[in-house]
């Protein structure tokens, strides 16, 4: 029997049954995390308002996702009249290809990628920007003037806050030599003060690093305080305004799949990835203690500020993370230059 | 440096949300959850007119003197009734109520002098069509006698904060109900 499965190990193994046992894995835990992220964040925003959230489906409302998913899939998907029928059908699912594509280089464990890019960093972001480009062909495909305008706003914000947040990864990129993230996370291996966030001696300025990333981050997620794209209580839905059904549930799943790239990135690149701070426990558990810990301060965040006003956005984006990003960046360079010509 | 302080200070603040948000949210729910549960009606609350029983004869007090039928100021009262063979007074047959049209300024009510009639505390007034409000009293007061006998046995809703008030309680209101009482018990949960 033991001999048995691991020939089947070995044989799933081999590349091409490998890339479909990730791809499987891959779609499987970005749409279980897509499903009860969304329970969690309706049980936390009733926790948060003292109040107990879904309860009705399921124990603990935890049939809550199914129910709401046979809803979705229920409803007619409607393409307006005159709208570019294929680009409105394909924007969903321009949205949700790149984060899955990007979690393909993400180290859930040691060895447990399902692909390991020596420019996996690079990929990641490389693939990021379709995520802004699909919102735009979701709204300019609607053919709703609202609609447009929304998607004019998230082009205009999500460009504002790529930039600081391409200057805190080439700091970091700097800081660790490679933008191999199974590399950068094999260098902070050892106690917690190893991980980059508390690497002070490379960057005095690395836990302001790990909060720019983090406010770009949720910046980039569209998440409250900053879901102008999406402001419920403002706007219809933004720029899925025209969408309904599954559509636009892909785009809420996308939502929260994007939050799970963008907090396992900060794992990885911040917090050590799978390296445990005291030996205890296996790495692909550390990994997910720290990735949903940082998934829940998303919750958190959104359930305590309120949203920000659009011109604030852009400000602190232009005045405050730009050029903060960029000081940290000249300073870890100086850095770097002098321990060299030190040692 | 005036930069750095206001960052300072945002951030600080910031924090300082996030710390009493997370405060609420280890505390316990507040709410009620209310088809499972529900909070017990104030005693003076003003649902609509119902008849007072006379607990000796289990028959309405009412004994049509019409005093609330002409009060109403919006008309939607109309009584009838029979004298009985052996009866001093007359005995209510129909006691019409127009609920669409009544305003609850409780003029019927004041005007009672056997005290016959007095407000239910009934809040689940939902209905689909508007002949589910043009309401007979008589016959709800009979369906109430016969519920009264049944739901002595049968098992009853939850009721949250205090004890259930009895019908002798509901007849001199005094100054109590939910928000009085969250507020004896500092507000907390019930």
């Amino acid at each position: 029997m033991r001999a048995l499965f691991s020939k089947l190990i070995t044989f799933l193994g081999t590349e091409p049954y490998r890339l479909v046992v990730a791809l499987l894995a891959i779609v499987g835990f970005v749409a279980l995390n897509a499903a009860y992220l969304v329970w969690v964040e309706r049980k936390a925003a009733g926790r948060f308002q003292r109040r107990p959230g879904p309860t009705e489906v399921g124990p603990a409302g935890l049939l809550q996702p199914v129910a709401d998913g046979l809803k979705l899939m229920a409803k007619q998907l409607i393409v307006p009249a005159g709208a570019d029928a294929t680009l409105f059908r394909a924007a969903p699912l321009l949205v949700m290809a790149p984060v899955l594509m990007g979690l393909a280089v993400i180290p859930f464990g040691p060895g447990l990628a399902a692909r390991n890019l020596n420019v996996g960093l690079l990929m990641i972001f490389a693939l990021g920007s379709i995520n802004v480009m699909a919102l735009m062909v979701g709204g300019w495909s609607s053919r709703n003037k609202y609609a447009m305008m929304s998607a004019a706003r998230v082009v205009s914000q999500n460009v504002a806050y790529e930039i600081p947040m391409l200057l805190v990864v080439i700091t970091m990129i700097m800081a660790t030599g490679t933008t191999d993230l199974s590399q950068i996370v094999l260098q902070q291996a050892g106690p917690f003060w190893h991980w980059n966030l508390f690497r002070v001696w490379v960057n005095p300025l690395m836990p302001v690093t790990f909060l720019i990333f983090y406010i770009c981050m949720l910046e980039e997620t569209n998440r409250a305080p900053f879901d102008m794209a999406e402001a419920e209580s403002e706007l219809v839905a933004g720029a899925y305004t025209e969408y309904g059904g599954m559509g636009f549930g892909v785009f809420f799943m996308a939502e929260y799949a994007n939050i799970v790239l963008g907090c396992s990135l900060a794992t990885v690149l911040f917090l050590g990835g799978w390296q445990s701070p005291f030996g205890l426990l296996p790495g692909l558990l550390w990994f997910l203690i720290k990735m949903y810990f940082l998934v829940f301060s998303v919750v958190w965040v959104r359930w305590t500020f309120p949203r920000t006003q659009f011109y604030r956005l852009l400000n602190l984006s232009w005045k405050l993370l730009i050029p903060a990003s960029l000081f940290t960046l000249i300073l870890s360079a100086a850095m770097i230059k002098i321990l060299r010509a030190l040692s | 440096m005036n930069l750095l302080r206001e960052i300072y200070g945002g951030l600080k603040s910031l924090l300082i949300g996030l710390w009493i948000t997370i405060g609420q949210f280890f505390k316990s729910a507040v709410t009620v959850r209310y088809p499972h549960q529900a909070l017990k009606i104030p005693l003076r609350y003003r649902g609509h007119i119902e008849l007072v029983g006379d607990p000796a004869r289990g028959k309405p007090l009412c004994f049509v003197c019409k005093l609330c039928e002409r009060a109403c100021p919006s008309d939607c009262i109309s009584v009838e009734g029979v004298k009985l063979e052996g009866d001093r007074r007359k005995s209510v047959t129909t006691y019409k109520l127009d609920f669409t049209k009544c305003s609850l300024c409780g003029s019927c009510v004041e005007v009672c002098r056997e005290g016959a009639i007095r407000f239910s505390r009934d809040y689940n007034l939902a209905g689909l069509t508007k002949e589910e409000f043009l309401m007979d009293l008589v016959q709800r007061f009979q369906a109430q006698q016969a519920g009264a006998k049944s739901e002595a046995r049968g098992a009853k809703p939850e009721v949250l904060a205090g004890p259930k008030a009895k019908p002798a309680e509901a007849a001199e209101p005094k100054p109590e109900g939910p928000l009085a009482g969250a507020a004896a018990n500092g507000g907390s949960a019930p």
